[in-house]
């Protein structure tokens, strides 16, 4: 390459720090500072309905020693994983109908379908969902027409894995598409040359391969699973609350946001962790066999 | 081949059934806003306008529009004056501490909604800022620049490096090579991005609800009447949400892929 350089400068580069700076003050300003501030906050305490600045362990305490914050802990962390398990399963025969069976143009049209839910509003898709899956709501209805039910879906963990998935399956195939599609055909193609079934090449050549793209998009479905407070309260119940909703009631009623900043906090750990967890998955060298 | 092929289309049935779970609470939500009943089931009971009838005449809803109105507006400009700017430092520069840089910048939308939305409450509070529109729109801002600066670094990559050193080249001044080269090779993905954060704006709800105090938006007035009761009078609204983020999803990418059959050769 002969490009030319810039117009050459010394010191200080007004130009380039036009466009590099905002953003660090801007997210310094109101996305660490917010950050490092409910970190600080975990350790403040309330007297009369007030928040005093100070370092005392007494909320940590006080939640982590509740039977109740365990409850909802491990409850949001089973409810999160299995959300995962099956969106995940759920989402690949999609993906892989929409990578490998079907036309670009075709394809394109489905992930554009496919954007599209994201960027709508999820309380109202599951508002709707509730009302479909009520007692006597739409399937029940058509169930009653072959003889069936009514089942309770409303109030369940089935109610809440529904609401999960309108969350996070459209985002779920998007990414699973994307891995698959950027596979390299020769290798699938090379081992159905070499005698391999279809089955065996989707688990041994095709999933291997993909496997960065595919555990990043479950690592998303878990991360919006784990913190999202609309789907367990409306459709699940609420019983026990999930975190989310510990930390929505601890901060609404009570102004203990200290106290529900332990739960934030408490999360925030739990998915850092899970994260570094599925990336050294996801990047991890094949063992050689 | 014969189970192949059944295999093939067995996979493709599927998929549409994928696609009608995706879609079908937004579709039952459009019916069921149109549909007599109180507590809707099928089969559908008669056509009504009875719930627009109801939303159009209470002024808590035209209060949220226009808060909505206001916030992703002045998000969608915020988000994506700063997301183009990231976007071109990423492009241009190389430097010390890049990744940390990157990951600054991309981080916010992997973090839970509701964690976001208590430290912003407690921050906004501290700085004596809380429960004013504009705490929402910075909220808001942080949260879609992420997106806004994705959108453009696409753009960015199918320019030609050396479209900017050829201005310079020929004598232009690098803020002047930016005005003439760089921002209108980028200008679809910056009206894209405009779109695009908008829409992710007027349709967030847990963190406007924790800072908005009493300047609810649409989606927080939704919250509270979900809070209630049944009240098909959220059908109503929602159809018009999902009108609205559709509008904006659709325009955002009608310009996004433009920017692919468009690009410079």
């Amino acid at each position: 390459m002969s490009s030319t350089k810039a117009p050459a400068r010394k010191g200080f580069n007004g130009y380039a720090a036009t466009w590099r700076f905002p953003i660090i003050i801007w997210q310094a300003l109101f996305f660490l500072g917010p950050l490092i501030f409910m970190v600080a906050m975990s350790f403040f305490l309330v007297k009369n309905y007030r928040m005093e600045e100070a370092f005392e362990f007494k909320n940590w305490q006080k939640m982590l020693t509740r039977g109740y914050f365990w409850d909802s802990y491990f409850l949001t962390l089973a409810l999160a994983t299995v959300s995962t398990i099956v969106t995940s399963v759920l989402a690949f025969p999609a993906a892989f109908a929409l990578a490998f069976k079907v036309s670009p143009t075709v394809r394109r049209w489905a992930l554009f379908l496919l954007i599209i839910p994201f960027f709508t509003s999820y309380l109202v898709r599951v508002f709707s969902w509730y009302v479909i899956l009520a007692e006597s709501g739409v399937v029940n209805a058509l169930l009653a027409h072959i003889g069936l039910g009514p089942y309770t879906m409303l109030n369940t963990k089935f109610g809440t894995i529904v609401g999960y998935m309108t969350l996070t399956l459209p985002l779920v195939v998007v990414l699973q598409t994307f891995a698959l599609a950027n596979i390299d055909r020769n290798l699938v193609q090379a081992a159905h040359n070499l005698g391999c079934t279809p089955w065996r090449a989707v688990y041994r050549v095709i999933m291997p391969l993909a496997k960065t793209g595919l555990v990043v998009a479950a690592l998303f479905c878990f991360i919006l699973s784990f913190g999202d407070f609309v789907s367990p309260y409306y459709l699940g119940g609420s019983k026990p609350p999930t975190l989310p909703i510990l930390i929505i009631d601890t901060t609404k009623s009570g102004q203990q946001w200290p106290r529900a900043a332990v739960v934030a906090v408490v999360m925030m750990v739990t998915l850092i962790s899970i994260a570094f967890a599925a990336l050294a998955l996801a990047y991890r060298k094949r063992a050689s066999r | 081949m014969n189970g192949g092929f059944l295999l093939s289309w067995a996979l493709r049935g599927y998929t549409l059934l994928l696609f009608v779970f995706v879609f079908a609470p937004i579709l039952f939500s459009v019916v069921f806003s149109f549909n007599s009943a109180r507590f809707p089931t099928i089969p559908l009971e008669s056509f009504t306008l009875h719930w627009y009838q109801t939303i159009w005449a209470d002024p808590d809803v035209w209060t949220a529009v226009r808060n909505s109105v206001i916030v992703s507006v002045c998000t969608a400009v915020i988000a994506t004056v700063l997301g183009f700017c990231t976007a071109y430092t990423d492009y241009r520069y190389n430097f010390r501490f890049k990744s940390a840089y990157m990951a600054l910048v991309l981080l916010p939308p992997t973090i839970p909604l509701i964690i976001m939305a208590l430290a912003m409450l407690a921050w906004f509070s501290k700085i004596g800022a809380s429960g004013q529109l504009w705490s929402v729109i910075i909220a808001h801002s942080v949260l879609t620049a992420p997106f806004a600066m994705a959108i453009v670094r696409l753009r960015l990559n199918q320019m030609d490096k050396d479209l900017e050193s050829a201005a310079w080249n020929l004598g232009a001044s690098e803020w002047r090579a930016m005005r003439e080269v760089i921002i209108p090779f980028c200008k679809p993905s910056i009206i894209s991005a405009l779109f695009l954060t908008a829409a992710v704006s007027f349709d967030e709800f847990a963190i406007a609800w924790f800072v908005s105090g009493l300047n609810k938006t649409v989606p927080v007035l939704i919250l509270e009447i979900v809070q209630g009761n049944i009240d098909p009078q959220v059908n109503a609204i929602g159809t018009f949400v999902f009108l609205v983020s559709m509008t904006l999803v659709i325009i955002a990418q009608v310009f996004f892929t433009l920017r692919q059959s468009k690009a410079f050769s």
